[in-house]
């Protein structure tokens, strides 16, 4: 009797407090993005700096190639060649040695200083002498903190002129300065921002070139200016009015960092964001169907591969590297695991670049690949560690791997791992086997060429660590030929010995290629031009605009 | 006689005073080895993580020469005492170093990203406790009804069912079939310029800006992510209020109140709870220390730029310096919190006041 009369009094409450959440829930959500603001969602932690001189990672290329100008770009249309940037045009001289750039007249960098011949120069100079990670790409052309004022020079108001200590490729040189390390920046509005050194043996110079300031500040000419970075949340471009090219449509560009596809995909159909970059295979396939919705692609720079440690003794055996070749099921992998990010890719140069070799000559065999091993005496197989870091798609083809080479009796045991913590493993060379992904350095054949069949010191201390080192692959004549081919100045001739690089790699590498990505950005259905790039520092923001 | 009569006063205030001081003193001295011990105790597992610290700064492309300069310049190069003497000293002088991945200091990027996640983690306490306690004290007073049942099976839901998951499920029918709540993140990005943060704590910040739009979006930002959570705290605080109201509920006092004719609800509510309070601040305070370390999943799934995903994505990239300095933080809470629910423990038990 007392408890039925407490229970009436307590039920209206209960109710009440889930009425009053229900109401709390119900404020609507604000739709669509301002129409002249380009909202991206994407995974931006990698940002670490927006100076062009450190910066190496795959996100901040983006802001960069949007924001800054290179003396020539590459021309997405047709990616064997560069197109002029700060540059109008430019000339080799017979030697092979110097080259000389001419300016375009009247341009501006966004602080509205005009761009001058020392400013290109003076960003050469910047970068060789602060010496950070991308800092090769130009001291690969025999540029010192010693000489580069002399060889990295501006002749007059309008005209530079870069030498270098040997007779490379033109391509090679002209491709490399379209790196973003090749930015020109500001000299004179980041100079104001520098601070004074102290001169030591580690660093020579009395000033920082603005080092400390440029890690989150702007000094460019592109036709977007870096707002704002706000690490692991957000990175805002804005439309430079001083840009020297057509002026962008959109007013602003928005990057959220959201880092679950699934999530992406949710705001994307809300229209809380207008692309979503790290679509799955699943999100980006109901993304396809969708009515509202649209999606584009471009195969990247970045290839995916299987690799066998050559100390392995096993693994060191040929018939055992191609036997592997034979036991990754590259059709299945294909059709799901990598359905729309990637596609097949048996070489290690990708597509679109100069010389790259379509060929895909390996079909999952076990039977070929069961006579290959008995071959190398392992009719019984062996067993093998396999070192995979957590990330999709990666787990899921070292699952697939696993499992295939084990019809042929050969025990994979995977050893999950976080990618930081497997790629240190990696580069100490203590692996068995490890999957990994390589994303080119510039757009040239030679840093693919280079990482994967040079290694001009296998010794454990050797002072260039390439990926055949890392995998012990001890091949003095394929890094004969890589250096030959870098000083081939016939395009054709050039391309030609590349591919013959390809073909070796193809065939006797401990190097099992599986795929090249494919970036693809889920879109809103009212976003035009969007384009993506073979790079990422050439994903073109200046024509996209939103109905 | 006179000399032994004026000492005795003072002696006995220094008897007085002595237990106080003991306690201060030992108060200090525990707070401070749990802080060095804390700090030992990452940092070395920081070393000997079998991450290469020097590749989330120049990553995996550096030639080998910077490798190696950045390793010196980071002191990698020293013993891992003189290291973390080195990091003792910095701390000491309020220095906690530079986080490698947002190159910010890491006290800047803690100000940041910890009024993120205290805001999330006080929504979702005061979600919890305001539902989890009724509910509790309901599935108390009708124990074994259908009512208790309900209550138990909402809790197992909440204790079991991955966060992520509900997370995901939340988003998808709350955001995007219905649409009645905003999307991942904190605020919308229109208001990402009219916006100024003052305190960090978005909601506070919209009400002293006097921002009632930006208000009405924080809320419907944050009102799912702080739903979830509340769910979860609210699953334990709704056990533990059941157990602590049926524990209360067969002490002999109540049946004196009862005979004496009080109403049923002025026994419960009155009587029980308030004397089921006093351990339940405990379970509450521990449930907000606990959403307070950040709830990564939550933070992940609704792209919340709080402590959690700090911490963790900087462990994933050796980024010690920034995990030290969210393990201190953190550590800061919990011995704070404790302290808090101390004193009120005292303010509600009489007894405990002496």
């Amino acid at each position: 009797m007392m408890m039925g009369k407490m229970n009436a009094r307590f039920r209206p409450r209960l109710a009440g407090a889930a009425l009053s959440m229900l109401f709390l829930a119900g404020s609507p959500a604000l739709a669509d993005t301002p129409a002249d603001t380009l909202v991206q969602a994407w995974a931006i932690d990698d940002t670490i700096t927006l100076d062009p001189a450190e910066s190496f990672e795959l996100s901040p290329a983006e802001f960069i190639g949007n924001a800054y100008d290179m003396l020539v770009r590459l021309d997405i249309d047709d990616t064997t060649k560069v197109k002029p940037g700060i540059a109008e045009s430019w000339e080799i001289s017979d030697d092979g040695l110097t080259y000389t750039f001419k300016l375009k007249p009247g341009i501006k960098f966004a602080s509205g200083n005009p761009i001058t011949a020392e400013d290109v120069a003076w960003s050469f100079e910047r970068v060789v002498k602060l010496d950070k990670s991308p800092a090769f790409i130009l001291t690969q052309f025999g540029l010192t903190g010693d000489n580069v004022t002399e060889k990295a020079k501006a002749v007059d108001e309008g005209t530079f002129v870069l030498t270098v200590d040997k007779p490379y490729a033109p391509s090679f040189v002209l491709n490399c300065l379209t790196a973003t390390v090749g930015a020109v920046l500001d000299k004179k509005l980041v100079m104001e921002h520098a601070e004074a050194k102290t001169p030591s043996d580690d660093y020579k110079y009395d000033t920082d070139f603005g080092y400390a300031w440029m890690k989150t500040n702007y000094a460019g000419s592109g036709p977007f200016k870096i707002r704002d970075w706000r690490a692991n949340e957000l990175v805002v471009l804005e439309r430079n009015d001083n840009y020297y090219g057509e002026k962008p449509a959109l007013a602003r560009v928005i990057y959220r960092h959201v880092k679950e596809s699934a999530t992406q995909r949710l705001m994307l159909e809300a229209g809380d964001v207008d692309v979503a970059r790290n679509l799955e295979p699943g999100d980006l396939e109901a993304v396809q169907k969708n009515a509202d919705l649209a999606s584009t692609s471009a195969p990247k720079g970045t290839v995916y591969y299987i690799s066998l440690n050559q100390k392995n003794e096993n693994l060191a055996k040929p018939e055992v590297r191609e036997a592997f070749k034979y036991l990754v099921d590259y059709d299945a992998i294909g059709a799901t695991l990598i359905k729309g990010i990637g596609e097949i890719h048996q070489t290690y140069q990708v597509k679109g670049v100069l010389g790259a070799l379509d060929s895909n000559p390996y079909k999952f065999d076990v039977a070929k690949a069961k006579e290959l091993l008995e071959k190398a005496g392992l009719k019984d197989g062996f067993s093998v560690t396999f070192d995979v870091r957590n990330t999709q798609p990666v787990t899921g083809i070292a699952e697939s791997f696993q499992q295939t080479a084990g019809q042929a009796g050969v025990k994979i045991e995977i050893i999950p791992g976080d990618g930081k913590q497997t790629l240190t493993k990696y580069r100490a060379r203590n692996h068995d086997m490890y999957i990994g992904q390589w994303g080119m350095d510039y757009w040239d054949p030679n840093t693919n060429a280079d990482a994967f069949t040079s290694n001009p010191d296998n010794s454990d201390d050797a002072a260039v660590k390439s990926l055949a080192w890392r995998n012990a692959w001890d091949i003095p004549e394929l890094t004969k030929q890589v250096q030959a081919a870098l000083l081939e100045r016939d395009n054709d001739k050039r391309a030609e010995m590349y591919q013959k690089l390809q073909q070796e790699a193809l065939d006797t590498s401990p190097f099992v290629m599986i795929f090249q990505q494919i970036e693809v950005a889920g879109l809103r259905g009212n976003v035009k031009n969007y384009r993506l790039g073979p790079s990422f520092d050439s994903n073109p923001l200046a024509p996209v605009s939103k109905e | 006689m006179s000399s032994t009569e004026t000492q005795m006063p003072a002696r006995r205030a220094s008897r007085r005073a002595l237990p106080i001081l003991k306690s201060v003193a030992g108060f200090v001295a525990i707070v401070a080895t749990t802080y060095l011990g804390l700090l030992a105790v990452t940092f070395f597992i920081g070393r000997v993580v079998p991450i290469d610290p020097v590749l989330a700064i120049v990553g995996d492309r550096a030639p080998a020469h910077v490798v190696e300069r950045v390793r010196q310049e980071m002191g990698l190069n020293l013993p891992y005492y003189q290291q973390f003497v080195l990091y003792v000293k910095g701390v000491l002088q309020g220095d906690f170093g530079t986080s490698v991945l947002t190159t910010n200091p890491v006290m800047t990027d803690i100000r940041r990203v910890f009024p993120a996640t205290m805001e999330l983690a006080t929504a979702g306490t005061i979600i919890g406790a305001a539902f989890g306690i009724p509910l509790g004290v309901l599935a108390a007073v009708k124990r074994g009804s259908i009512a208790d049942q309900i209550v138990r099976i909402l809790g197992l839901i909440g204790y079991s069912v991955p966060i992520f998951w509900l997370g995901l499920l939340a988003l998808l029918v709350f955001y995007a079939r219905l649409g009645w709540t905003s999307g991942p993140g904190r605020i919308d990005v229109v208001y990402e310029y009219s916006f100024t943060p003052v305190t960090g704590f978005y909601l506070i910040d919209a009400v002293i800006n006097r921002d009632w739009a930006a208000f009405r979006d924080i809320f419907s930002h944050i009102i799912l992510p702080a739903s979830l959570l509340g769910y979860f705290s609210l699953a334990y605080i709704s056990r533990m209020t059941r157990s602590f109201m049926l524990n209360e509920l067969s002490q002999e006092y109540i049946v004196a109140a009862r005979a004496k004719g009080l109403s049923e609800t002025r026994i419960i509510w009155g009587h029980a709870l308030r004397n089921a309070a006093v351990p339940l601040v405990t379970v509450i305070a521990l449930s907000y220390a606990g959403l307070l370390e950040g709830s990564v999943l939550t933070e992940t799934v609704f792209a919340w730029p709080g402590l959690g995903l700090y911490i963790t994505n900087s462990l994933q990239n050796a980024d010690m310096n920034a995990v030290l300095g969210g393990t201190i933080i953190i550590g800061s809470v919990f011995i704070a919190i404790n302290l808090f629910s101390d004193v009120l423990y005292r303010m509600l038990d009489p007894r405990t006041r002496n």
